[in-house]
């Protein structure tokens, strides 16, 4: 029984000037409600934010780092996405 | 006593239950079951300290004899404390805590309430910056106690244990004397009537949670509020005050 | 109330430091597991005694001190989230610092009795400050590779000299003596030449046998053990609550 541990969370802050919420580390809880209070305790006690989120880690899903160039590089080579692609045509303007 | 001797002794009450309890949530410090726990530990005593200082503050000010915070909390003798017996009780473990904390925060939460409508506009203003931090002490202990009572079968045995034990101290939070009559009178304090039955619904509440029974009313211990303290505040303020004693007039 | 603060932030860097480590996939409890078991080392300072509130100030000027100096360059280290939890520590720790060197500096101008607290801190702490470096780099078995990975970004050596550089003008200006007859000012490197370290006191304490290792240990696995029926309470909670959800 003392083998089993609390699970992890996964904390995001957003702070009061801030557009959205950032990764700011992790805490261990027995449930949901406790992550908050501990996230709360552990990371904005400096008034660091307005809001708080907690996931659980086993519920993240994320990009698989050895597939990097598949998953994200051909989105380089397609550069009429950039906006500078585009020559504007001298004289026209607000585009 | 004078409207104003009574306004000080009430505020040096205040100062002194924040400053007792923060002292006794010190000693906890390194000895919690988790270290996210620690951290709200700590939060929690910084919060009461703070407290305690602003309510030391105003009653040096009041009195007008030139006594600092320092002075109030470590040169005054136990008779002269007027904290509550509850909150200068050994820690035990962690349930006797989280039981103190639980039944002092239900209390204290409802008089800082009460306190922000009463005509003396310091203790309104330290009140309103108190009760944001109180309320989410509250918070954080209930959850505990549900989480104790209802968790296993040792734990629910222990936490109720932890009930039965600190029940006779808390009788004292609701008895009023000419010290809280005059604050009622004088600048429309606290009406620990009211309170009672506002604090009463709250733990029940949450004790009914966390499957654990309400002890039976019972003898109240009382004196803590008139400096008649239990054997356990003259050592807590021996470790508390022995540097400031041992140098005194020296600044740290 | 200051000394609070600083010790719940040294709490939350164990927190963000075990988080960081636990992306490398070993878990907290068996992080915890080894440092109660002694297998895991901790900071060699930390098993000396603390002895009056001068040594508060001391270790607040000391020993974070060193600690800063450690750790500043480890935010521009290689693995990202080292890097991001040091960046975190960092912030705290210069407020900690501080704080050791405004109670020194308020007892260096008190009493008389104030001002000898505050000596005999500095005579017990530099020296196992100094040691907070770790061995000569000659001797050091790990930087090798730490440094190879980038992760260390600076000598044992060359942050120790630096540690010593910033702090003696600090003792300077405090009155008090740093306890080291072979300390002087060297004009040609610029630098402070300082006495040999009793390297054996550092194997000593590293292998279990400072003033304090056992006493501090024997506290945490009390700790540890006394709030298992905690853990387990909120454990058996969390899944009542899932079985509840599910019914």
């Amino acid at each position: 029984m003392s083998k089993q541990e609390w699970p992890l969370y996964e904390v995001f802050v957003r702070s009061k000037a801030g557009l959205s919420h950032r990764h700011a580390g992790s805490v261990h809880a027995p449930d949901d409600q406790m992550a908050l209070d501990h996230a709360r305790d552990a990371y904005t006690r400096r008034s660091e934010g307005v809001s708080l989120w907690v996931v659980r880690s086993d519920s993240i899903v994320a990009s698989d780092p050895a597939e990097t160039s598949a998953f994200f590089e051909p989105a380089k080579d397609k550069i009429y996405r950039h906006p500078t692609f585009y020559e504007i045509p001298d004289g026209v303007k607000n585009l | 006593m004078s409207a104003n001797q009574a306004l000080i002794a009430y505020t040096l009450r205040l100062a002194d239950n924040a400053l007792i309890l923060a002292q006794r949530m010190v000693e906890l410090v390194a000895a919690e079951p988790e270290l996210e726990e620690e951290l709200a530990n700590a939060n929690f005593a910084l919060d009461f300290i703070g407290q305690a200082r602003m309510f030391y503050t105003y009653a040096g000010e009041l009195e007008g004899q030139g006594r600092s915070e320092d002075d109030f909390a470590f040169m005054r003798d136990e008779r002269e404390f007027g904290n509550l017996l509850l909150l200068e009780q050994p820690n035990g473990h962690f349930g006797d805590a989280l039981v103190r904390q639980f039944l002092f925060e239900a209390f204290y939460l409802h008089l800082l309430e009460a306190l922000m409508r009463c005509s003396d506009q310091r203790l309104c203003e330290i009140a309103a910056r108190a009760i944001k931090e109180v309320k989410y002490h509250f918070r954080h202990s209930s959850h505990w106690l549900v989480r104790l009572g209802d968790g296993t079968e040792l734990s629910h045995n222990r936490a109720q244990t932890s009930l039965d034990d600190a029940w006779r101290y808390t009788g004292e939070m609701f008895t009023a004397d000419e010290i809280d009559t005059a604050m009622q009178e004088n600048f429309d304090g606290p009406g620990l009537a009211s309170i009672h039955e506002l604090w009463r619904r709250d733990i029940a509440t949450v004790v009914v949670e966390a499957t654990l029974q309400l002890p039976d009313d019972q003898w109240m211990a009382s004196g803590g509020k008139q400096g008649r303290h239990s054997e356990h505040l003259g050592f807590l303020l021996a470790e508390m005050q022995y540097l400031q004693r041992s140098f005194p007039g020296a600044t740290w | 109330m200051i000394l609070l603060a600083k010790v719940q932030d040294e709490a939350g860097h164990g927190l963000y430091l075990y988080s960081a480590a636990e992306t490398l996939g070993v878990s907290r409890a068996q992080m915890v597991a080894d440092l109660l078991s002694g297998k895991a080392k901790y900071s060699s300072i930390f098993n000396y005694p603390t002895l009056t509130w001068a040594d508060i100030g001391a270790i607040g000027w000391l020993v974070d001190g060193a600690a800063i100096m450690n750790q500043i360059p480890l935010c521009r280290c290689s693995y990202g989230p080292y890097a991001r939890a040091m960046v975190r520590v960092c912030k705290e720790e210069s407020f900690h610092q501080r704080q050791g060197f405004d109670i020194m500096h308020t007892l260096c101008r008190g009493s008389d009795e104030q001002k000898a607290m505050a000596q005999g801190a500095l005579n017990r702490w530099w020296w196992p400050s100094l040691m907070m470096f770790g061995p000569n780099d000659s001797e050091s078995k790990h930087s090798a590779q730490s440094m190879a990975w980038k992760i260390k970004r600076f000598s044992n050596d060359e942050l120790r000299q630096k540690f010593v550089d910033a702090t003696v003008q600090q003792a300077d200006f405090l009155g008090l003596r740093v306890p080291d007859d072979e300390l002087r000012f060297d004009e040609d490197s610029g630098h402070y030449r300082f006495g040999e370290i009793d390297w054996q006191e550092l194997f000593d304490v590293i292998a279990g046998n400072g003033p304090c290792n056992k006493q501090r240990l024997e506290k945490r696995r009390q700790a540890h053990s006394n709030g298992a029926w905690v853990r387990e309470a909120a454990q058996a909670y969390a899944s009542k609550q899932a079985s509840r959800a599910a019914a």
